[in-house]
């Protein structure tokens, strides 16, 4: 018997920043194929196509893991980076610790975290400084 | 829903099921079933991939042949800015031109001039107010048909002003019949000479919302041979091009973009690289962009499969071309406003069909597609006759085929099964044996 929720996983590379955004791209897929709206799937491409960029820029990559089920769509990012000192700081529009390298390629604009709680319906934070970051998103459907 | 009419169709008979053009689909369309490729109609994009990859040229473009010139009374050559690329030591449009007329056209009207119309009211329309930025190109039907099916957020982006062709069909109708009023509409054939299938499918499946302005289309290839051997006998061209250098620059990526004359603007071309963008866009984390346009061929138009030369020599031969014509000769006269027969109704989302209509249902069958993904290696060999295993996968719960076409797969079943009969083991290895002792 099949559980009552669908899950995907994605290793996120911390090396490979040319493939960042590609597990985005694929969880838009898929939610098509299961027939979810354009507006839901817009949401959470969004929602996690900037979690996973924060993997990338700020934590060395990580394992996003999103599980659908009948009324949500839950997006879980979990890396062993240097975690976030001050969540409430970083939580701030343009706020962004990126270097200047990543900020020539156009990333580093410190909307991440914001869109992040903008198009997900709720996000919570657990980090630890020098331990890693767990965000977990979830979109209701 | 009406069906689309595609452009680029597989000959059976020189298929030879190599699964070259699997993994080269950029939307996964195509499946080799039986030992033959079959393209699935509704992912199509025409976007000429397969054509180019096949080694058997077992996927063809279609088109209408040069004979099509019969048809009509008054032909009208409507040359893609891309034929201007095609030849070698050519320094002068009009001797192009000149050499349409004489392998037998009555009249030419370049898609070059029609382009600049297009540019000018692009950059009229870039100032509508409240417009959703950026604007996308229409010109390349790949990428609007792309958009349309993948991209649900982005349709309402697509510049809905007439594409060049089409302009030019137009245009050039209106002329004959000014210039000839003995001729009535039906004499009348405006033939387009195409870089790509895509823009025949442009034409056949009336994006417009009407009845194309395009009666026939020939591709550049087939008409080279013709005009080069005309062309040749030119001394001195009578017929002059009406061109200018943004008309021109249509023809090659980045072309488009120059002539909205602002330097908020991106241009891609490669469908793959095209897709990314799209998604990045999708994304909205994009800087700040007015214009942006896509071409699916490497190169712009010259790359498209119904050319002959080489997209990046065709395009520095534009380039050259180019340099000493007029910026744009064709801008006036422009109404104030983009007229509204120059318009097009706006472009819808095309969804693709879900595993299952009931989502519940759907849910459960992406479960057993991932269930089933586990049994796979993930090597996307194309040996099952899918692009990938994920594809095979959704294959396998869609019920189109079986799990035992992949070999991997079947392999792991056979050992499975030869450990769990030691009997039967014994027996192989006992064949192995005789294989080697030579009986
Ligand atoms: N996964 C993470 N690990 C460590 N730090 C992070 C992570 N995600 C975000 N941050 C911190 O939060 C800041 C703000 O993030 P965000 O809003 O996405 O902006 P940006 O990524 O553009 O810097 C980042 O600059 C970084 O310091
Ligand atoms: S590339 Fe595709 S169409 Fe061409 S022979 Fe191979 S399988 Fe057939
Ligand atoms: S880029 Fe040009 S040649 Fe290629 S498919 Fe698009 S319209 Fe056709
Ligand atoms: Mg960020």
């Amino acid at each position: 018997m099949l559980e009552d929720v669908v899950r995907f996983t994605f290793n996120v590379d911390g090396e490979d920043f040319s493939s960042a955004g590609a597990a985005s791209v694929q969880v838009k897929k898929h939610l098509r194929q299961m027939g979810f709206s354009p507006e839901i799937i817009r949401r959470v491409a969004i929602a996690m196509y900037e979690g996973e960029i924060n993997m990338v820029i700020h934590a060395d990559g990580g394992v996003a893991t999103v599980e659908v089920t009948d009324d949500s769509i839950v997006m879980i990012l979990e890396d062993k980076g240097p975690g976030i000192p001050d969540v409430a700081l970083a939580m701030q529009e343009g706020f962004s610790t990126a270097k200047e390298n990543i900020r020539s390629l156009g990333f580093g604009a410190g909307m991440g975290l914001p869109n992040m709680k903008k198009y997900s319906d709720s996000m919570k934070i657990e980090t630890e400084v020098g331990k890693g970051t767990t965000i977990i998103m979830t979109v209701n459907v | 829903m009406i069906e689309y009419k595609h452009s680029v169709s597989l000959d059976v008979s020189k298929c030879k099921g190599c699964t070259h053009c699997l993994q080269r689909c950029p939307t996964e369309a195509i499946r080799v079933r039986d030992g033959r490729a079959a393209i699935n109609s509704q992912k199509c994009i025409d976007c000429g991939e397969c054509i180019r990859v096949c080694p058997y040229n077992a996927k063809k473009a279609t088109h209408d042949p040069l004979d099509c010139l019969n048809d009509y009374k008054y032909k009208i050559a409507l040359p893609a800015p891309a034929l201007y690329g095609q030849f070698d030591n050519l320094d002068d449009i009009d001797f192009v031109i000149q050499g349409l007329l004489d392998m037998g056209f009555d009249d030419v009207f370049e898609v070059a001039k029609a382009a600049e119309m297009v540019s000018g009211y692009t950059r009229q329309y870039l100032r509508t107010e409240g417009l959703k930025k950026p604007v996308i190109s229409s010109a390349c039907p790949v990428v609007v048909r792309l958009i349309r099916m993948r991209f649900p957020f982005l349709c309402e982006n697509i510049m809905p002003i007439l594409p060049p062709v089409e302009v030019a069909g137009k245009l050039a109708r209106e002329k004959a019949l000014r210039e000839h009023p003995e001729l009535c509409p039906s004499d009348i054939g405006c033939i387009f000479i195409s870089p790509c299938p895509a823009k025949v499918s442009y034409v056949k499946n009336s994006f417009s919302g009407e009845k194309s302005n395009i009666d026939s289309v020939v591709s550049v290839s087939d008409v080279y041979f013709k005009l080069i051997d005309a062309m040749k006998k030119v001394d001195a061209p009578a017929a002059f091009t009406e061109a200018g250098n943004v008309g021109v620059s249509w023809a090659i990526s980045g072309g488009e973009c120059t002539a909205v004359f602002n330097d908020k603007y991106l241009a891609a071309d490669g469908i793959e690289n095209v897709i990314r963008v799209l998604d990045q866009i999708e994304n909205s984390d994009f800087p700040e962009l007015e214009f942006v346009e896509l071409n699916a061929c490497n190169g712009g138009c010259v790359g498209g499969v119904m050319t002959v030369a080489n997209p990046y020599i065709a395009r520095a031969r534009i380039q050259s071309l180019r340099r000493y014509l007029p910026v744009s000769p064709n801008l006036h006269p422009l109404s104030e406003d983009v007229p509204a027969d120059m318009m097009l109704p706006g472009f819808e989302y095309i969804p693709t069909a879900p595993l299952h209509e009931d989502r519940k249902e759907a849910r459960r069958m992406m479960a057993e597609i991932q269930e089933i993904r586990k049994d796979l290696p993930d090597l996307d060999c194309g040996s099952c006759g899918a692009p990938s295993c994920a594809a095979f996968a959704e294959d396998i719960i869609r019920g189109e085929i079986c799990a035992d076409e992949c070999v991997v797969f079947m392999r792991r079943v056979f050992h499975d099964y030869l450990s769990a009969h030691p009997y039967e083991q014994a027996l192989n290895d006992n064949k192995d044996k005789e294989v080697q002792n030579g009986k």
